[in-house]
């Protein structure tokens, strides 16, 4: 294959999967041959001989065989140690920081909204940028960004509630026009009145996504696979999306871990490689890069039924134009190494592995977005940009 | 009786509760406004809303402990109670010593904290204050049980300054660190362990032994002091009158900038947070007196629609308009979700911020939720609030599609709206002609009809705004 060749026309795709609570990086991708890392985790760790290895030193959690399948197959690159300096441990501020790349500061201006700015400066697509799932998290949000939320792309869009279609219809046609914008309004109606009609002009186009798709592949029945089989079907629609973002919840796991994180690694491996294997069959896979990341890792130490919240996390880069294998470092988890004595050092800054996805994947400057410099990682073997 | 009167009671009880159906707006309005106030910051003056009528009606709400459940309540005691500013007070304090049931395992300390609020919402700052710092749900929240007379914990103190009382640029590094010292030891116990027993909620215990009872300089006071000195010197400060005073005008005048902008941005009415500060202080941290003022002030009685409803007052506004929920429904149940969905899951605020309020409330998906669910709960003409103004229109004779709109945009606010949104109703209802009542036929066709304009009114963007 080309390297950087504009694959037919296509343009990059970015689906951001964000496991949300914090997953466990250690278990997903474990030091299965260091005393250290089964001496700190007594009752919740990966069992040495059922890691699947990837090699002398790491290896997959057995429930994410799918992911290692993919990973074995040269479609993931693992992003390990990632981190920033003095995490936060609250879900809230660390899942901020990540959505805002504003450690120190608070800040309302979501990364991936800022990608949406510069990916559609004028607003004409408010497709553009959609979130599977209700409520718009911060990553999506900035002032004057329009970013989509979607609960259900099979009965998504306004006053869904109305049964009989030609009264719907005329509503919406009403509803268009109430959202004009009214003269001498305020900058605070500008904006309703512009997301109203924002709504309704993306609820209009998605109406149409469900009667466009079939596939063979059955993905699993779970949250993530529902999220992803959307994220699929909006994509194999091609009404314009350039960002998906999506999110696994459940990670964060205090209590009872062993039963509930296998769990979660199962349905979300599943779904990444059911995702796949569904773009692959339209076509469709070659301009999509799959961002996996959360917001923190979990102590070194468990605490008899799970793990409290830490530093050091991890992601995965997923898609057909990665160069699999493993990227930055993976944290020493040797007691001596621990930060404060109980955590990861992270690696390499969240920030840097946005960077690596804004400028080398989407071919849009990242600097500004992610608010600095950062190192990055070269995960891909092509790319759609030049 | 004067439009202007019910517009005034309408605007008063869009703020100092979550809405009014017409008849309760009516009743008000017949009294002086004064009057009305007094009976609004006086909330013992009425009977408390009955909720033990869940706990009869209604066990699935009652027998576990989840925010889903609670909310529900809440927002039902919005709707039902006799006392609208008590919740609203409760609300606003939310909002501004934000709190959530997420962090750990003390959830169910949750609906005593917000309890805390309807007790003492209108009281001193003082009293206030004082049972915020001994509040389990809070010492969890922000780690004082983590804060030992030898290792203090600084996020309270901080945040006790910071977003609770001081706001930023008022204090030091120093003040900070020593009221973290006056409040080691205030901590909390389990009744009974947790595992197996299911949560209760904590209580607060004093740890004298775990105190660190040396002597600390603070704000430039100096003395031996302890957590409840602390407060009595925040509350003297002007800069306390002042930050109270904004956030107040955010919550109850008109949006303001988020909070973490006021260190750096001046109230956009500062006579007005001024008049709070001045009530503020004369009155020793008085909150019933620093509301009075607010409610009988010019700047508040001409601030209408200038806030977009935050999500509770949404939904429970819409439920005082559609007429449900007087009684114990199985549809409270999804409450959460729709308070989720719309950025706001109550008693679970993204973090200590609180939430984003004012024009962060709305994006494609949250406005998206807000509409429909408006629309589905009012346009039904045997929804019991549709039901009744369809009544009252019917017994007004027949009604010109301008006419209906009219009376409608009355009968539901009154809401001001503009040109462009009355001429998109207006074509609405147009769509059949004159709306008449004469026969059985005339009389569905009607009702029909003006649900579905019931239905587009809370679809217009001026629904958006309190």
């Amino acid at each position: 294959m080309a390297a950087n060749g504009n694959g037919g026309g296509k343009e990059p795709v970015l689906v951001v999967v964000q496991l949300t609570g914090g997953n466990d990086f250690m278990n997903t991708l474990v030091p299965y041959n260091e005393g250290a890392y089964y001496d700190a985790r007594p009752l919740v760790n990966v069992p040495q001989d059922e890691v699947l290895g990837i090699n002398d030193e790491l290896g997959f959690n057995p429930n994410a065989e799918r992911l290692k399948e993919l990973y074995d197959a040269g479609n993931v690159a693992v992003v390990q140690g990632i981190g920033y300096p003095n995490s936060s441990r609250s879900h809230f501020r660390g899942m901020d920081i990540w959505h805002t790349c504003e450690p120190d500061k608070i800040s309302t201006e979501g990364w991936v909204a800022k990608l949406i700015d510069r990916l559609d400066p004028e607003g004409e697509n408010p497709l553009t940028g959609v979130n599977i799932g209700r409520g718009l998290p911060r990553a999506l949000a900035a002032p004057g960004v329009t970013a989509t939320s979607v609960g259900d792309v099979d009965n998504y869009g306004l006053m869904t509630g109305i049964e009989v279609e030609e009264e719907r219809n005329a509503n919406l046609e009403i509803f268009k026009r109430m959202y004009t914008p009214a003269v001498g309004a305020g900058l605070v109606d500008e904006y309703l009145r512009q997301t109203g009609g924002d709504s309704l002009a993306g609820a209009e186009v998605l109406a149409t996504v469900p009667g466009q798709y079939s596939s063979s592949v059955e993905y699993q029945s779970n949250p993530i696979a529902n999220s992803l089989r959307d994220v699929a079907r909006i994509h194999t629609a091609g009404v314009g999306t350039r960002v998906f973002y999506t999110n696994h919840p459940g990670y964060d796991t205090h209590s009872h871990q062993p039963p509930v994180h296998p769990k979660l690694l199962t349905e979300l491996s599943g779904a990444l490689s059911d995702f796949m294997a569904d773009l692959r069959e339209h076509d469709a896979a070659e301009e999509v890069a799959i961002m996996v990341f959360t917001e923190f890792g979990r102590r070194m130490k468990d605490n008899g039924s799970g793990t409290d919240h830490g530093s050091g996390g991890g992601a995965f880069i997923i898609g057909d134009a990665v160069k699999g294998g493993l990227y930055a470092e993976y944290p020493s988890v040797k007691p001596g190494d621990w930060l404060n004595g109980e955590d990861l050092q992270h690696k390499i800054d969240f920030r840097g592995v946005y960077g690596t996805m804004l400028e080398q994947w989407m071919g849009v400057e990242p600097t500004e977005i992610v608010g600095g410099e950062f190192e990055q990682v070269k995960p891909f073997d092509r790319t759609l940009v030049a | 009786m004067a439009d202007d009167e019910v517009s005034l009671m309408a605007h008063l009880l869009r703020r100092a509760g979550v809405g009014a159906t017409r008849e309760e707006l009516e009743a008000y309005a017949a009294r002086p406004y004064e009057d009305v106030v007094e009976d609004l910051i006086n909330p013992e003056r009425f009977p408390e809303p009955d909720d033990d009528v869940i706990v009869r009606y209604f066990p699935a709400l009652t027998n576990a402990d989840t925010p889903y459940l609670w909310s529900a309540r809440w927002i039902y005691r919005m709707v039902n109670t006799q006392q609208p500013l008590r919740e609203k007070m409760a609300l606003f304090w939310h909002h501004v010593f934000a709190t959530a049931w997420f962090k750990g395992e003390h959830g169910p300390s949750m609906p005593v904290h917000v309890q805390m609020f309807r007790d003492l919402g209108l009281a001193n700052m003082r009293e206030l204050l004082l049972a915020l710092s001994r509040d389990p749900a809070m010492v969890n929240w922000l780690d004082n049980c983590e804060s030992h007379a030898t290792a203090p914990n600084e996020n309270y103190g901080r945040e006790l300054l910071e977003l609770f009382s001081m706001g930023v640029g008022n204090y030091s590094e120093d003040d900070i660190k020593n009221a973290a010292h006056a409040f080691t030891g205030w901590t909390f116990e389990q009744p009974i362990p947790l595992y197996p027993y299911g949560g209760y909620h904590a209580h607060f215990v004093y740890k004298e032994e775990d105190h660190d009872d040396s002597e600390k300089t603070f704000l430039g006071e100096t003395g031996r002091f302890n957590g409840a000195d602390i407060i009595d010197i925040i509350v003297r400060q002007p800069a306390t009158g002042k930050f109270i005073g904004r956030h107040l005008y955010n919550f109850f005048v008109a949006d303001e900038p988020g909070v973490s902008a006021w260190s750096v941005t001046e109230p956009q009415d500062p006579d007005a947070v001024a008049q709070l500060e001045q009530a503020f202080l004369e009155s020793n941290g008085d909150l019933r007196a620093v509301m009075r003022v607010l409610f009988i002030s010019d700047f508040f009685q001409q601030a209408r629609f200038q806030r977009v409803k935050c999500p509770a007052e949404f939904i429970a506004g819409v439920y005082k308009l559609s007429g449900e929920i007087r009684e114990p429904d199985p549809q409270m149940s999804h409450l959460q979700l729709s308070l989720r969905s719309m950025g706001q899951a109550l008693m679970d605020p993204p973090s200590v911020e609180g939430w984003h309020t004012g024009k962060e409330w709305i994006d494609g998906g949250t406005l998206m939720e807000r509409v429909n669910f408006a629309v589905d709960r009012v346009a039904d003409p045997e929804t019991p609030g549709t039901a009744s103004l369809i009544e009252r229109l019917a017994g007004e004779g027949s009604l010109s599609p301008e006419q209906a709109v009219d009376r409608l945009l009355d009968l539901a606010g009154p809401l001001e709206v503009a040109e462009t949104t009355r001429a998109a109703l207006v074509s609405a209802a147009s769509e059949g002609g004159d709306l008449r009542f004469g026969s059985e036929e005339e009389r569905d066709a009607s009702a029909h009809r003006i649900a579905r304009l019931v239905g587009l009114v809370v679809a217009a963007p001026e629904y958006q705004y309190a």
